[in-house]
Order: structure tokens, then sequence, then C-alpha cells
């Protein structure tokens, strides 16, 4: 009996060693979804692109986003997350990681948790919350209309609402930074390089307003942008 | 004698013919190498069998006992499955089930009696290196005459050669499940709707759509390939050459990774005298859907000295490939090749609306009209998804379906006729439908009875019992007359005595499109125990497609018998090809021991998770090591 054991433990072990038949193939990405230049009442290079790694039940999420100011060379927002996302709905998964933020000036790293899916009628949503002695919460929405199968308009909204003062980064506690911006692009090479034009408008509310006006900037600005997607 | 000793050899006696005997052996060598895809649309690195992207096709004799070398000369590992070939666990050819694998440089030497014929095909079970090209056909002579004449004999392997690798056609789907879909429904599309039926309608079709987060737009997951046929796209033209008045006989394989075609050869009629490599009644039809990894074996007579298009249509209209068939002086003669038809669009029908419509209990005539209330959301939970409140979303969708079901499903009836039994197909009260349930059912004998009690002839090829009532994915021939069915498919010479079923297994097909996550019972293959069959039994798999898209089903080392309600009679196939919104039953002879692949095949929902590994338990072998010599298997089929 325990010949015969071994003799089909050997071809047993070695078909293991090939793994599963149908082991769930590593799955990455590189997209961008904003990589642009901004023009305005100041000129901006900006991008927001994420890589993603793993499987279905755990993925690791690299998050870059920036502004960097043309004129006077310097970053003006830079934000790096790294971050872990797991299914928690059809639809939904919850993130959590670290984010820090280097821009010109005060750096400041937060804990992140939030989740982002996708709601019915296709809405993308991303809601996160920044922890630290400084928090705020941001969320953000996307929609892609199909104008025709490679012409898509891309309307987008997305509110940072900071809980308390932090006056360093012109900051002020429930004074909300609002973005909108709507983008048509258009599928130049599948959808590995999706060219666009648009526009991109951000507004500071209250305290936070009034901070970034204290500090020589403008509540709100508006931005001619052109750009292109990067899904790869 | 045992139970099960005395069904096996009961089951060898037709295929065999006469006494078994190892009367000669053959050896052959294949290689497995990175090879260059050229079509006329791109250019790129693939994987070819002996160098080549014209696949290499093995023909062997029936009885024959083959020696077959496999060296890989890939970078990676690899491996060859016999598709549809009954053989030893040991020599089935996939990674991590039947053996470790090829590795790198490597030669595995496979050993194995044929003891069946016909038309059979091979390829990669690793990795992406079968969308990549890693595929050849198998051609079995029989010991038997055939009960068929035919002059000619042509393998046709078709293929949906994509400019993308497998692997990032896996990833861009991962992270973009509509990377490859561009025929999704636009403004413009939205525009149009709103003229034909007012914005009204129009946008609550929408919502409706938008609410599961689903489109019904989702035929063909990956657009954007080239078909090719032995290799060839339509600039290379693949010609099979015939004298006027001749039989010819085409072997007809879909090695696609994911894409499904609808054959033709305008001019000509087609009879069906194989499927799945084994003889079926014949059938003449005009067209017919070949599934992925499914074959069937046709007979044309062209009477004519000209040059006839063979016409492969996916099945959601995204591309075509033209191959010719030829008199002796025409070589070159490149037809005309015709415009793509509309693009299907799927309907509420295919989501599972209609759930309670069971496909089983209709093929069996016992369908009842009651059935339908309650059953008709039962599809509802589809992929587990967040669905919403059944009577909204259908009273929402309901013209668009009646509207598209009409169009598509029953575009052949005559005027007076199209615009009620079409809305009868899809009205969501049970008792509209049930009464056109009964007409499906009664359509592969011919007649088709409306709602209203009248019989109308001649639309039996309008609907398919083998589609969701009002789906819009039923097919209907090019130029009318007859397309062919599962319901069509009688077995020529049954292999196994027919019995009841000692049990029955459901198996419900289900995913998450969004995640692309393809699954059965709603667990995918890495989360999943092995399916435990025992040896001597009969299974019934009962198949309910709960997502919206065709699955065609493979289970490895042992026959599937496709109910269809012809008893004795029932097709007896390696791959069956389940549409949304339906429930099919299969029956299998559980009579290979060992340890078996079970799975969709379309490449990128394998690789998703819709899979199981199949372990049959007891029987002969159960307690030898695996690594027996294969002659001492020799189960039926």
């Amino acid at each position: 009996m325990r010949r015969m054991t071994l003799s089909a433990a050997v071809p047993a072990a070695l078909i293991a060693l090939a793994g599963p038949a149908a082991a769930e193939p590593l799955a990455w990405n590189f997209n961008a979804e904003q990589f642009e230049f901004r023009t305005g009442d100041e000129d901006l290079l900006a991008w927001s692109a994420d890589f993603t790694a793993g499987y279905d039940d755990l993925k690791v999420l690299i998050r870059s986003e920036a502004e960097y100011g043309l004129e006077e060379s310097a970053f003006e927002k830079l934000e790096t997350q790294a971050r872990l996302a797991t299914p928690i709905a059809d639809f939904w998964d919850a993130t959590a990681g670290i984010m820090v933020s280097t821009p010109e000036g005060p750096d400041r790293v937060y804990g992140v948790v939030g989740f982002h899916g996708l709601a019915p009628q296709w809405f993308e949503v991303d809601a996160d919350a920044y922890l630290s002695d400084k928090p705020f919460l941001r969320a953000e929405v996307d929609y892609e209309a199909l104008i025709t199968n490679r012409v898509i308009l891309t309307p987008s909204i997305e509110a940072t609402l900071p809980l308390v003062d932090d006056a360093g980064i012109d900051r002020g506690g429930f004074a909300p930074i609002v973005e909108v911006g709507a983008r048509l692009s258009y599928d130049l090479v599948d959808r590995l390089v999706s060219p666009y034009v648009g526009v991109h408008y951000e507004r500071a509310f209250g305290e936070s307003g009034d901070r970034r006006r204290a500090s020589g900037g403008a509540r709100d600005a508006l931005f001619f942008v052109a750009g292109t997607k990067i899904l790869f | 004698m045992s139970f099960n000793a005395t069904l096996r050899a009961l089951a060898l006696a037709p295929v065999l013919g006469l006494p078994a005997a190892t009367a000669f052996a053959g050896d052959y060598a294949l290689t497995i190498d990175p090879v260059r895809v050229e079509t006329a649309d791109f250019s790129r690195m693939g994987v070819g069998f002996n160098g080549s992207t014209e696949p290499t096709v093995l023909r062997f004799q029936e009885g024959e006992e083959v020696t077959i070398r496999v060296t890989n000369n890939l970078s990676e590992q690899s491996s060859v499955h016999w598709h549809g070939i009954i053989l030893p666990p040991d020599q089935d050819g996939v990674p991590g089930i039947s053996f470790p694998g090829i590795k790198p440089g490597e030669t595995f030497t496979y050993r194995f009696p044929i003891e069946q014929a016909g038309t059979y095909w091979f390829h990669s079970h690793s990795h992406f290196q079968e969308p990549d090209g890693a595929y050849g056909a198998i051609v079995i002579e029989p010991t038997t005459r055939e009960p068929y004449r035919y002059d000619r004999d042509y393998v046709v392997q078709v293929a949906d050669a994509h400019p993308h690798r497998g692997e990032r056609i896996w990833r861009n789907l991962k992270a973009s499940p509509d990377y490859y879909n561009r025929e999704q429904r636009t403004l413009m599309d939205l525009l149009s709707d709103a003229s034909e039926k007012g914005l009204g309608t129009a946008l609550a079709d929408r919502a409706a759509w938008g609410d599961m987060r689903m489109m019904p737009t989702d035929v063909e997951d990956v657009q954007g390939f080239t078909p090719v046929l032995n290799g060839k796209d339509t600039a290379g033209n693949w010609t099979g050459v015939f004298e006027p008045g001749q039989r010819v006989r085409l072997r007809l394989i879909n090695s696609s990774a994911m894409t499904f075609f609808d054959v033709r050869i305008p001019g000509l009629k087609m009879t069906v005298v194989a499927a799945d490599g084994l003889d079926v009644q014949p059938v003449t039809v005009d067209e017919l859907r070949l599934a992925v990894a499914e074959t069937y074996d046709v007979i044309v007579r062209p009477t004519r000295a000209e040059a006839y298009p063979i016409l492969f249509e996916s099945m959601g209209r995204t591309a075509m490939v033209r191959g010719t068939l030829a008199p002796e002086g025409q070589v070159g003669a490149a037809p005309e090749v015709p415009p793509l038809r509309p693009s299907p669009l799927l309907t509420m029908a295919d989501m599972g609306m209609m759930h309670g419509m069971d496909h089983g209990d209709m093929v069996h005539g016992n369908m009842g009209g009651g059935d339908m209330g309650g059953g008709s959301m039962a599809g509802m939970d589809h992929a587990g998804h967040v669905m919403p409140d059944g009577s909204t979303m259908a009273g929402a969708a309901h013209d668009e379906n009646a509207s598209s079901a009409a169009e598509k499903a029953m575009g052949d009836m005559t005027d007076g006729m199209a615009a009620g039994g079409g809305a009868g197909h899809v009205m969501p009260d049970g008792s509209t439908m049930a009464g056109d349930a009964h007409a499906g059912h009664a359509m592969p004998a011919g007649g088709h009875v409306m709602p209203d009690g009248t019989t109308m002839a001649g639309a039996a090829h309008a609907s398919d019992p083998f589609y969701a009532p009002g789906s819009g994915l039923t097919p209907t021939a090019a130029d009318g007359g007859k397309f062919l069915s599962y319901a069509d498919l009688k077995a020529a010479a049954p292999l196994f005595p027919d019995r009841e079923a000692t049990r029955e297994v459901e198996l419900r097909l289900t995913g998450n499109m969004e995640r692309y996550i393809w699954s059965i019972n709603g667990v995918k293959y890495e989360d999943a125990p092995p399916l435990r069959l025992q040896y001597g039994e009969r299974v019934r798999f009962k198949f309910v497609n709960e997502t919206m898209m065709t699955h065609p089903m493979h289970l490895h080392g042992m026959w599937t018998i496709l109910d269809t309600g012809s008893g004795q009679y029932d097709p007896i196939k390696h791959t069956v090809s389940i549409a949304p919104g339906t429930t099919v039953y299969t029956e299998t002879e559980v009579d290979a021991p060992g340890e078996w692949a079970f799975h969709c095949h379309l490449s990128y929902h394998m690789a998703g998770g819709m899979f199981r590994k199949v372990i049959v338990e007891g029987g002969p072998r159960a307690s030898a090591a695996p690594a027996a010599p294969a002659h001492s298997h020799s189960h039926g089929g």
C-alpha cells in the first residue's frame, strides 16, 4: 500500500510543479487617464496615471498624479500612492495604502482607505479618505460617453474636502476644492493611445480659496487642455 | 464480468466493428515553434506547429497505435492536447492535470491507441499558445466504409488570428472588459433609436442596460481579429479544387480562441454527415454555426464549372474570411465577398429573463405554460450582479425587445405574422411566452403554431430550441433556407446503450463581465474543488447559462451525449455550445478513470476561471500508478 502511494506521489508531485491547469494568469496594466498640457493664466503639464498588477482577489495599485508649472519649473501637485485593492462587491473594490505628497513646499504623508468601482449607468467612482493629523476626503466621478465607438467624451468631477485647516498647503477646514473637466478623445491606436482636447476648471471655495489668493494664486482657474490617454 | 466491463464492451462494439487488434503502429513527430503570423492586416510573432502558420494535419488510421514525439522549441512550457480523442488520462496533454507539460527544448513522447474515426484537432493547452496559433487538424480513416461517398477531401480549419498576442489580450480584457468591443451602442445609436421609437423608450432601454452595467452588444468579447482558413486570410484565398459533379468533403474545424463562425457556400447546399468527428444522419442545410472547438464534416456537390466562395462570417458580424472551391482550370479565382450582415443585439431573453423557459423541458415536450410566471426572473441573479427590480426593467426593455426580436429572430417570417409573432416572443408576462415556447418546440418538426392558434409553415429557420425564445442570437440563413440546429443532429450509430442517467449535476455558467471573471456555479477554477464522478455512472449535466455570452463547453476524456430529445439517437459530441438564457442537458457515460479537464473553450473564459478538474473515481485503473501503459486502457468511443 505504501509503495503504491509513493509511486503515485512522484508523478503527482511533478504535475503539481507545473501549476494548476488554468492558474489565473497575472494581469497588469498601465492606465494614464490624463497626460496633458494645460494652458490658461499659467501653463502646466499634468498627469493622472495608475499602474495595476495582480489577481482577482488582490491587486497592487501605484498611482501618480501631478501638476508641473512650466513657468516656475516646479510641481504644484505631486502625489504618489501605493495601495492594495480587493473586491468587496461585484462592481466595487476596497483599497488601502499610503499617499505621499511632495510638491514644491511642505510635504505630507497620509494613510488612505477608500473604494472604487462602477456605479449603475456606467459611472466610474473613486471615494477615499486620506488620514493623518490633517485628514481630507476626496471623491471623483468619471463617465465615458460614446459619441461613436472611437470618439469618446469624458466628463469628470473631483472634489477634495479638507476636514481640518492645513494652512501650509492652503487648505481650510470644510472648504472644498473642486475640479471639473470634459475631454473629447479619439482612440487612435486601439485604446493604447487616445489623444484628446478639452477643458479643465478648478475652484477652491471658502477658506481654501482665500488662502490661495493670499499666497498669490487665484480662487479658480480655467484651462484648455490637450493630451492623450494611454492604456497598456 | 462486472456491469462496468459489460458496459464498456457494449460501448466499444459499434465503434470498432471488429474485435480490437493493434494491427499496426505509426510514428509521428511535431515541433512547437515560434512563427511569424502574417495577414493583410498585421504581422506579429506567434506559435505554430512544424514551423508553419498553415495548420499541420495528422492522418491516423482507426485501430492504429500512434507514437507522437512532440518537441517544444518555445522559451516557455508547452503541451499538446488531442481534442476529442478518447485516450488514457496521462496522454491528454493538459499541464497540471494530465502531465507536467513539456519544458523548453524538451521532447515528450505521446503513445495511445486510436479507437475512433473522423475529424478532430489538436492544440497547445499551455499559456495563450493556442490563440497565438498553436493548432492543427487530425483526420482518422475508419476501418469500415463510411456511409457516404466523396471524391475530394479537404480540411478547412478556421481561426481568429489577432494582431495582439494572447497574453496582451488577456491583460487588456482584465483592465477594460470592453477593450475590444467596437460595436458598443453610441450616442448616434441613441439618436436613431429615439427617432424610431421615441426618446422616452430609447432612454428607458439604455437605462435598463446601464442599470445592470451590461451591454446588449456583448456578442464578441474580442474583436479586431483577422479570420484565417488553413492559415490564410481572404487575400491568401485558401482554395479547394474540384471537378464539376464531384462530391467534396469539407472537414470544418473551428480553432478560434473566441469566435463562433457562421459558414455558408452561396450556391451550394451542405450535407452535414458528421459532428465533432462522429457520423450523424445526413442533414442538408444552407448554413451552419461552428462553435469554438466544434467540427462538422459536410459534403457539397458543385455541378457547374464555376468558383464558389466558402464564407466564414463571425457570429457578431465583425469579420469574415472567404476561401474558394474552384474547378481545376480556375484555381486563383477569388469570388466576391458579400458585405457583413448587421450585428446582432442581445435581448433581455439572452439576459436570462426567460429562465423559466427550461429548454430541457422544451425538447422533451412537457413544457407547461404554468411554468412561466415565477420562473421568468430566475436568471436575474446573473453573475451575482445587483439587478434592478425585475418588473421595472422588464417593462422598460420590453419595446426594444419586441422590436429587435422581430427584426433578428423572426426576420424571415412573412409580413402578416411578423409583428404579432415577434412581440409574442418577448412578452414578460407568462401567457404569451408560453404559447411561443410550444411553437419553438414544435419547430424542428416543421410546424409553427402561433399563439393565436394558426399554423405557419416555413418558419422553422426563424427559431431554434437551443436559443432562448426572443434571443438576438438565433441564426437565420443568409439567403433564406435552412440553418442547422443542434435539434437536427441525430447520431448515425449510437456509441452507448440508451439508459436513464444515474445522477444529475447542475452546472450554472456564471461570470462577472466587469471583472472578466468566468465561473461555474459562481466559483472560478482556482477556488473550486474538483468535480468528482464515479466510474460506471451515467451523469446528466444540466447546463444553465446565466451569462450573456455563449459558452462552448468541452469535457476531456469522455464523450458528451447532447440531449436533443432524440433518445438513443441523441448526437454525441466533445463540445457543446450553450447559448445565453438557455438550459441544455447532456449525458456522459463515465467510462474513463483518472483526472480530466472540463471547461469553456473560449480561451479567455477558460483563463478567467470557467474550468473544472474532473476526477473519475473507481474503475479498473483507479489504484494503478498513473504511468501505466496506454494500451491497457480501451474504454468506449
